[in-house]
């Protein structure tokens, strides 16, 4: 163990900022991009079923408005990015809370349906509302400079930031699940009525983790539209939320890492797989499929098993 | 004198590196991507026919000391989707041109792209003013056709000829709504007036029946259809299906799309294309070039867009000369405006200032049955708006850098 980390979880890291770091020099940086925007969004993602025991299917309210708001806030207001982007995790956050004070009072199967109802309701307030363009989305989104002065136009040096987010967020998550509060996360997702007996006060704790979750969504969200400058309704699309279900699923629910890999993978099979139209979608689910039949615990839920590492 | 070991190796690893070489030897390339829909409700309309026409315009080209080649991407009508394909692009795929690009709001996406990265982006299929006024950029092209020609040709000769009270199907997105805008202002100017409009969600709405009823219960004499391809058709087909009294004006509508509903169903609609197969002798002969690759879809203005817009395209790079038209986008692009167009389909012709292509807009009815002698033997000519009076003013558009 070192500072409280295990020696396996600290050695994937460093090989993965390394890999954050050297990748630009070798894979085309808007795609890495991309790829960090969902791998925290999965991340996020990954606390609620991961470590709670929850599964949102509404994911994409959050990850869609953050980058809603973002977009239309850098374009309008003519905010810095860390601005936009705060901002955009801070409105997702807000509707984390209204939507999770609702959500957490189910378990299993409705709660899940509760989650997807909300989304989707925030889906149609999207087509409908005049701020978020409808079917056109918000275009021509600056790329705003970061603290006013660092400009942000060239791909690789948002690509710093961006990388800087990923970072950021991956590191806070960790330290949600290893706090004396995460342990409390897993212990409900184990026995909630133990954890219940012992005095806890469950429905806050399953709160705040929905809020943390649906906040670190929404900075995923904001993130991605300063990349693109644009937000649209993919975004917000109840597709979006199934994306980060698969994304999570195939790297490994309840893994540090697996919805990191998860996301490479994904990213580029609909980066490779864009010339083939259609048939995106089936491979994505040909390979859930396989991915629930044989390896059930994700990529690197299997290889954590078999080298007997907690990754 | 004995080969050693090494000394073989070192020769097969510098022989695998020959081809290479080689390679970079080559010709020096220039990239067409064509953007456009190839499975959703704008495939007929543009799709892989606009590929196939592009391809044409590169052969008939020839040999000119540079190769061409043509990739296709399909982007689903999302502007997201569309924008990430084309940033891709230009950044790792060495496009130096993205042609077609239907859907409006996707068009106006990969329109930011192409100017953030001074490219050269050829529009044809999107319909929105837009591109060459309010977001207009020195490196972008509009051929083809645009909201305001569509309204001023359609609305106008609709309202002249008695319709005068109109009520809208708009497909909820940029395009739908800048067609109902400049409809409607055509329409008040001629006298006629506007009761009521509906918008419906694009892309995947394909029952009209609710919006229909609605037009119905207006009392309108005329319907009026601010949507495109798949989508006009279904709208079409269900109006008839109610046996709707009022007239349908399609505002934006092909010959494909006059081939997806039969002549049965669609006789006696107006419409307004700046292209048709038949036209004179020089379309004849390209659509009879270009039919044999594409035999079950014929050629609308978007396909013959792709094509002539492209061969003009290829002109001014050899006009310019490979390694100066791949500096910059407005570049090249200006000097696609100093050379006049000349091509099978639209002959002789210019691009305005502002990035747009001049040419006369033609008023088509469709044939009855009896009348077609045929195969795509679809359309009368009722009217002709000559280039100078069929497009929006220069001094209107809005566009930055034109000076008035």
């Amino acid at each position: 163990m070192t500072l409280g980390i295990p020696r396996a979880q600290a050695a994937a890291f460093v090989v993965m900022v390394a890999a954050i770091i050297l990748g630009p020099s070798v894979l085309y940086p808007v795609f890495l991009m991309k790829v960090l925007c969902f791998a925290l969004f999965a991340c996020a993602y990954n606390l609620l079923p991961g470590y709670v025991g929850l599964l949102s299917f509404g994911h994409a309210a959050y990850f869609g408005m953050g980058s809603y708001i973002a977009a239309w806030t850098a374009k309008h207001w003519g905010l810095d990015a860390e601005a936009a982007i705060i901002l955009g995790g801070l409105t997702a956050a807000a509707i984390g809370l209204v939507f999770g004070w609702l959500a957490i009072r189910r378990q299993g199967i409705y709660f899940a349906m509760i989650t997807l109802a909300l989304a989707e309701m925030v889906y149609f307030f999207c087509t409908e509302a005049p701020f978020t363009g409808g079917e056109d989305g918000i275009q021509q989104v600056p790329r705003a400079p970061l603290f006013g002065v660092i400009p942000m136009q060239a791909d690789m040096s948002l690509y710093w930031l961006v990388a800087a987010v990923f970072i950021g967020g991956f590191l806070l998550i960790h330290r949600i699940i290893h706090s004396p509060f995460g342990q409390v996360l897993q212990a409900i997702r184990e026995n909630e009525p133990r954890a219940i007996s012992l005095g806890y006060r469950v429905d806050d704790y399953k709160l705040l983790a929905f809020v943390l979750s649906a906040a670190l969504a929404g900075i995923a969200g904001a993130t991605k539209s300063q990349v693109f400058g644009i937000a649209t309704l993919t975004d917000v699309h109840w597709s979006m939320s199934g994306e980060v279900v698969l994304i999570t699923l195939i790297g490994g629910i309840g893994t540090i890492f697996g919805p990191v890999i998860g996301a490479l993978l994904f990213g580029a099979l609909e980066t490779y797989l864009a010339p083939f139209g259609d048939w995106v979608t089936v491979t994505q689910g040909a390979i859930f499929v396989l991915c629930v039949l044989a390896f059930r615990r994700g990529l690197v839920g299997e290889m954590g098993l078999r080298l007997r590492l907690a990754l | 004198m004995t080969l050693s070991r090494r000394a073989v190796l070192g020769a097969a690893a510098a022989a695998a590196t020959l081809p290479t070489v080689r390679a970079r030897a080559q010709a020096p390339k220039i990239r067409i991507g064509v953007l456009n829909d190839q499975s959703g409700p704008y495939r007929n309309t543009g799709g892989p026919t606009s590929v196939v026409c592009a391809k044409q315009a590169v052969e008939e080209f020839g040999a000119h000391g540079f190769d061409v080649d043509v990739i296709f991407a399909d982007h689903q009508n999302k502007p997201d989707l569309g924008a990430g394909i084309a940033r891709q692009w230009y950044d790792t795929q060495g496009v130096d041109m993205i042609l077609d690009v239907p859907t409006s709001s996707v068009g106006l996406a990969v329109g930011a792209v192409a100017k953030e990265k001074d490219k050269a982006y050829l529009n044809i299929g999107a319909a929105t003013a837009d591109l060459t006024g309010k977001q207009c950029a020195p490196c972008i092209v509009h051929w083809s056709y645009d909201t305001y020609m569509l309204a001023k040709s359609t609305g106008g000769a609709t309202v002249r000829a008695g319709g005068d009270t109109w009520y809208f199907i708009t497909a909820d997105y940029v395009f739908g709504h800048q067609l109902q805008r400049d409809a409607t202002s055509f329409i008040m100017a001629a006298g006629g007036k506007v009761l009521g409009a509906s918008a419906y969600p694009f892309p995947g709405t394909s029952d009209f029946s609710a919006f229909l009823l609605q037009a119905q219960a207006s009392g309108a004499k005329v319907l009026g259809l601010c949507n495109a391809g798949a989508d006009t058709v279904n709208s079409i087909k269900q109006a008839k299906e109610f046996g709707l009294q009022a007239r349908i004006a399609a505002l934006l509508m092909f010959i494909t799309d006059v081939h997806a509903l039969g002549l049965q169903t669609a006789q006696g609609l107006t419409l307004t294309e700046s292209f048709y197969w038949d036209l004179n002798d020089r379309t004849r002969a390209f659509t009879a070039r270009v039919r044999p690759k594409t035999p079950n879809n014929w050629p609308n203005m978007i396909h013959a867009g792709c094509y002539a817009a492209s061969l003009h395209f290829l002109k001014a790079v050899a006009d310019m000369g490979v390694a100066e038209a791949k500096k910059s986008g407005a570049g090249i692009v200006n000097r696609m405006k100093a050379m006049p167009t000349d091509d099978d389909c639209f002959g002789k012709a210019h691009i305005r200032e502002d990035g747009l292509l001049i040419v006369p807009s033609y008023l088509f009815e469709v044939k009855k049955p009896a009348e077609s002698h045929g195969p795509w033997d679809y359309y009368k000519t009722v009217q002709v708006t000559p280039g100078d009076q069929a497009w929006r003013p220069l001094a209107e558009g809005g566009c930055y850098f034109v000076k008035t």
